[in-house]
């Protein structure tokens, strides 16, 4: 038998080499064919100007409508989000910490919200902006795209506040803090990279997403000066500029994907930073 | 007889149906060192969590009867839990530093209290390192993170935290099993010292270690308590005979 096991061995070493290298070339081929494509269209003008002469027809201009807009749109979501996810995490890991039935059933709601696709989050922010009477606006996507990287942003935070040694709890609890006391004193501090890992991941989520914003935000060449006017975005950018007949105004849909594409790629590096820092700092 | 700092009366604890502490009667002498002794498994730890209510932490933990600590039942359901944590230092079989330098760790509990300014702080910090025995090593680098010590050093460090917190009793749970034997003894000696200005409870399963400090002795086995008396008493002439085993080494 001693030919079948080694064969066997073989035969996974190369099927291991083989999906490795996949992977990778279909990510290079990925990069390498959006970078191809946009970044000889990557100027100082590109970058520096709004559309000229409407975003759809216009030759001249650049997308930084559509990079500031998106900025905004994804920082003030994260920002709201966090604000409602960060408590809750800490609460569920803390003051909760015995109700396991209630725990069960928020973590359960949590993850079927991760696995609901965006276009029904975009849905739904258009109904709820109807129903609330407000337009197409910065405010609207921000409002979408926080529902929508919410449960994204809890369960990140709560994968790393359930690993805290329980024992770091005890010792906090012993010296007399009060649940709160222990959540923003000794939790927050001790899974700080995590929850920045966590907000890092919701705002590359929250950036790239085409769908929660389509009927949210509008479109417009302008950079947003109030909460309350339409944005531009990258994916929308991307998602418009691409079905123009006009290859200046394709360019800018090209320019737009590298530029996002970096975005997250950079958060992406990151990410990883931060959580090969965590490794190396915690012992417990 | 000497003055009694905590009673156990009868209390039962259960994690489920499991039956964890045993009708345990104990009465814990004042400015002494009780020493809480028995195989693994049997309770101990389980009984120090309830002393301070940090079973309360375990959605599976039921118990009954009463631990009276100053005229109030510990047990009770409307006790106020931060009062009695702050009376009662919890040193845990590994130390466990808060994440935070080694002045903030000290500072802690004397900031929970309402102690804020720096210049408040400092002088109280330096006296509960030097009542922990780690003044000397750490002064230069109270800014470090306290997870930059050694085990042996975070152990005092953690004592020193309890200690801020300025309790009556220290309790601690196989304190010394993760260390060096010279951290070890550093940290026995220490209790030796306190106990002239704190009540002591210390779990350990070292025998040699009971036998050095132990004024008062428990002995328990499966969630019972089978023998406890004064050190002297219980290690000449102890009465039951798993008690004699276990001295015996039966056991280990
Ligand atoms: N949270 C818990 N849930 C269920 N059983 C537990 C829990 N904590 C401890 N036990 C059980 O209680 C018993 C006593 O444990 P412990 O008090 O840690 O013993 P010791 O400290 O003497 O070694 C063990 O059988 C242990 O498995
Ligand atoms: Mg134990």
């Amino acid at each position: 038998m001693m030919w079948w096991r080694k064969f066997e061995e073989r035969l996974f070493y190369v099927l291991m080499i083989f999906s490795t290298a996949s992977l990778v070339i279909l990510l290079l081929v990925i990069l390498l064919s959006i970078f191809l494509k946009g970044v000889p269209y990557l100027s100082w003008e590109m970058v520096s100007q709004t559309p000229k002469g409407g975003y759809y027809f216009g030759r001249e201009g650049g997308i930084l409508n559509a990079i500031v807009g998106s900025l905004y749109l994804s920082a003030g979501a994260v920002f709201l989000a966090l604000v409602f996810s960060l408590p809750l995490a800490l609460a569920m890991n803390i003051h909760m910490r015995t109700y396991k039935r209630t725990l069960h059933v928020i973590r359960f709601v949590l993850d079927l919200l991760w696995g609901i696709p965006s276009i029904v989050y975009g849905a739904f922010g258009f109904t709820l902006m109807i129903y609330l009477g407000i337009k197409a606006s910065l405010l609207a996507g921000i409002i979408t795209v926080a529902i929508f990287i919410l449960p994204i942003m809890v369960r990140a935070m709560d994968e790393v506040m359930k690993n805290v040694p329980v024992t770091l709890l005890e010792s906090a609890f012993s010296l007399g803090s009060t649940r709160t006391e222990v959540a923003f004193k000794v939790m927050l501090r001790q899974t700080l990279p995590g929850i920045i890992t966590a907000v890092l991941l919701a705002f590359g989520r929250g950036i790239g997403d085409v769908a929660s914003v389509l009927f949210t935000t509008g479109y417009t060449d302008n950079i947003p000066t109030s909460l309350f006017q339409q944005t531009a975005t990258l994916p929308l950018a991307v998602f418009f500029q691409l079905g123009s007949p006009i290859p200046e105004v394709q360019n800018r849909a090209y320019a737009a994907a590298v530029i996002l594409t970096l975005i997250i790629l950079i958060i992406s590096i990151a990410t990883r930073l931060l959580g090969r820092g965590y490794n190396k700092t915690r012992i417990n | 007889m000497e003055k009694s700092k905590i009673s156990i009366r009868d209390l039962n604890l259960y994690f489920e149906k499991q039956h964890i502490l045993k009708n345990v009667n104990i009465e814990i002498p004042e400015n002494q060192v009780t020493v809480i002794l028995g195989p693994s498994g049997c309770g101990k730890t389980t009984l120090m969590k309830t002393l301070n209510r940090l079973v309360d932490l375990h959605d599976n933990a039921r118990f009954s009867g009463s631990i009276l600590f100053e005229g109030i039942d510990i047990l009770h359901p409307a006790t106020d839990l931060v009062h009695i944590r702050q009376k009662m230092g919890l040193l845990s079989q590994r130390p466990t530093p808060l994440p935070m330098s080694i002045f903030g760790n000290v500072a802690y509990g004397l900031k929970l209290k309402g102690i804020r300014h720096k210049k408040n702080l400092a002088p109280l910090v330096e006296k509960y390192l030097r009542e922990a025995n780690l003044w000397e090593e750490v002064k230069d680098r109270l800014n470090d993170p306290a997870i930059r010590l050694s085990i042996g050093q975070q152990q005092r460090l953690c004592l020193a935290r309890g200690l801020a917190v300025n309790p009556e009793i220290i309790l601690a749970d196989e304190p010394t099993s993760a260390l060096d034997p010279i951290s070890a003894r550093i940290i026995e000696n220490q209790f030796v010292e306190l106990k002239k200005d704190y009540t002591i409870v210390l779990v350990t399963h070292v025998l040699r270690q009971a036998r050095r400090i132990a004024d008062y002795v428990v002995f328990m086995y499966l969630g019972d308590v089978v023998e406890q008396g004064p050190a002297e008493a219980f290690f000449n002439n102890p009465t039951q005979e798993k008690t004699k085993e276990y001295l015996g080494g039966a056991f280990n």
